[in-house]
């Protein structure tokens, strides 16, 4: 079984491009975009915020239909969601009207299995995460960290090839950030699917993935592609070995670059890095 | 040396799994009343306020207070209650209370089978919508008892026509809610379902649904207040039966002390059945706790 699992989830987006529709005409949002995924692999796009990483990932789910190019998974054009790619969202987006366990058991569910082996599953994969206590409660109770504990497993409990996470732990604190990181590299290896990752986190970027996706300001297109050859299982001390920094300082650069640009390129680099102010108690206004 | 016997079990201390020490009862009794004091604290202003209500029914009454309302003909709490007395041994009385529930029932289960998942149509297909909402927002101004004439016209039989009227009354309450429901359904969670497998007939059901009740329950709430607004001015214009025309032949009959229990007893049914509804709306959502 995990053969055939090794074998599924490769993921081609070719020369992709995706425009909205506006007043003023299509407004290019990605252009010229080509990644892959290889079955078992995990890949993290970053970006400077608006440069389209939602949009390519809305793509590969089936929500958006690309304006040029295609998007294919195992060979097969993406046509409309499917529960063989799961998504795990920033806002957690939970079903509120159902238990934890309701949630996990969702996607069991409308793939029609019987209560007994959905029970079983959602069970098994609540006990991994540590959310056996909490399976009854609603998720309004919950903390965010554990919602987006019960996102991540609901997302994965139908077994799809591919798990697509758009900023899932954009809203939690750093302490919090770093065990769900854990957790989900901890689950990718087990279940051996491949991921995609966004984030505007570097440092959670090269953390976690296999490659990163570097994308230009808007319209994005892909400026870099950075393997990361940390060996795993990875500890949170390599984020201090000079390996480390030495990817997070290039994909810094090439961020910064973009982030820049995509604020309109008017502040320069020269009159901020000369910028540090000590307030000493005053307003800025006294200081300025 | 003989144990004492557990308090609960009746067994010999002895033989009892080892209990926690003994919590004495007021410590619980503190606890609970430090808990619910924001509810105690209305409980009680609420019956002392009550209290005051029918001690000042019962001074304006007896002393025949006229000060720009004239209180001379008005019944005492005393003379209300006689007629209370009088009328639960009155099966004729009964059968005006039973009519209307009946009607009530009848009206508003209509109106919430049809505007429910009407509402729940028009808000998910985007054609259904555009087709029936200009109808509806012509027809919903208008008050269920302008409806009268034209039920009397419409129905063959009167009991027909006032169930009709509070049909109507119901309908277009529970119908507006339910579609601002729908209009507030969070998308992502759609997309959240259509990740996981969900098609159009699931999404419909386990996401539009659930998400709209909340809703769906303020609609059904208010429908069940205008439907007794409805049907007692429905009864009290053509009917020959029921609360409202209990009512206003009190007034006919010049029974003053009837006239108030007959108020007394629409505001205790209305009182009675949006409490039934709102406690169903926490039985079926369980999660929604306001
Ligand atoms: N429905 C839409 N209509 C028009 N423009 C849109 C629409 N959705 C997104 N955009 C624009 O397309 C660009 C890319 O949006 P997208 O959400 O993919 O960016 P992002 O990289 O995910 O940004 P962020 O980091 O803020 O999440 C943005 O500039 C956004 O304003
Ligand atoms: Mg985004």
């Amino acid at each position: 079984m995990s053969d055939i699992k090794q074998t599924r989830g490769h993921v081609e987006v070719r020369d992709f491009g995706l425009s909205y529709p506006t007043l003023d005409g299509p407004m290019p949002a990605v252009t010229n975009a080509s990644i892959h995924i290889n079955p078992g692999e995990f890949v993290s796009i970053v970006g400077p915020s608006g440069c389209g990483k939602s949009t390519l990932l809305n793509a590969v789910a089936g929500f958006l239909k690309p304006t040029v190019g295609s998007v294919t998974v195992d060979g097969e054009a993406v046509d409309g969601p499917s529960a063989e790619r799961g998504m795990v969202f920033q806002q957690y987006s939970l079903f509120p009207w159902k238990t934890v366990k309701g949630n996990v058991e969702f996607g069991m569910k409308m793939k029609h299995l019987d209560k007994a082996s959905r029970d079983r599953a959602a069970r098994t994969l609540l006990g991994i995460t540590g959310l056996t206590a909490f399976e009854n409660k609603y998720p309004d109770s919950l903390s965010g960290g554990m919602k987006q504990r019960v996102g991540i497993v609901r997302a994965l409990a139908t077994g799809p090839k591919v798990l697509l996470c758009d900023e899932p732990f954009g809203a939690l604190d750093a302490q919090t950030r770093v065990i769900m990181q854990q957790i989900l590299t901890n689950m990718w290896q087990r279940l051996k699917i491949s991921v995609l990752f966004v984030t505007h986190d570097i440092d959670e970027a090269i953390f976690l993935s296999d490659r990163v996706y570097c994308m230009t300001a808007r319209p994005g297109a892909i400026k870099a592609e950075i393997a990361i050859p940390l060996e795993r299982p990875r500890q949170q001390s390599m984020m201090m070995s000079s390996e480390f920094l030495a990817l997070r300082r290039g994909l810094m650069s090439l961020i910064r670059e973009e982030s820049l640009k995509a604020m309109g390129g008017e502040i320069s680099d020269l009159a901020l890095e000369g910028l540090s102010i000590d307030m000493h108690g005053q307003s800025f206004a006294d200081v300025v | 040396m003989a144990q004492p016997a557990d308090l609960l079990t009746g067994m010999p201390a002895g033989t009892a799994p080892p209990a926690a020490p003994p919590r004495p009862v007021w410590l619980y009794v503190r606890r609970w009343l430090a808990l619910n004091s924001e509810a105690l604290r209305a409980v009680l202003i609420g019956a002392v306020a009550l209290g005051l209500f029918l001690l000042a029914w019962h001074l304006l009454t007896t002393y025949r207070v006229v000060f720009f309302v004239r209180f001379t003909n008005v019944p005492s709490p005393a003379a209300v209650y006689e007629s209370l007395t009088r009328a639960m041994h009155d099966s004729k009385f009964m059968m005006h209370v039973l009519l209307s529930c009946r009607r009530i029932l009848i009206g508003f289960s209509l109106a919430a089978l049809v505007a429910v998942p009407l509402g729940l149509l028009m808000g998910r297909f985007k054609l259904i919508h555009e087709t029936l909402f200009p109808i509806t927002e012509i027809l919903r101004p208008i008050p269920a008892i302008a409806w009268v004439p034209m039920a009397i016209m419409l129905w063959p039989t009167n009991e027909q026509s006032i169930v009709f009227i509070t049909f109507l009354g119901s309908f277009f309450p529970i119908l507006v809610n339910t579609l601002h429901g729908m209009s507030l359904v969070d998308p992502v969670l759609v997309r959240a379902s259509q990740c996981l497998g969900a098609r159009e007939v699931s999404i419909f059901r386990e996401v539009y649904f659930p998400a709209s009740l909340p809703h769906i329950f303020t609609g059904l709430t208010v429908g069940m207040g205008v439907a007794w607004v409805s049907l007692i001015a429905a009864e009290m214009i053509s009917g020959q039966y029921g609360i409202g025309y209990f009512t206003w032949e009190a007034y006919s009959l010049v029974q003053y002390s009837d006239i108030a229990l007959g108020m007394i007893c629409i505001g205790v049914l209305g009182l009675g059945s949006s409490t039934l509804i709102r406690g169903l709306g926490r039985l079926v959502m369980p999660w929604n706790r306001t």
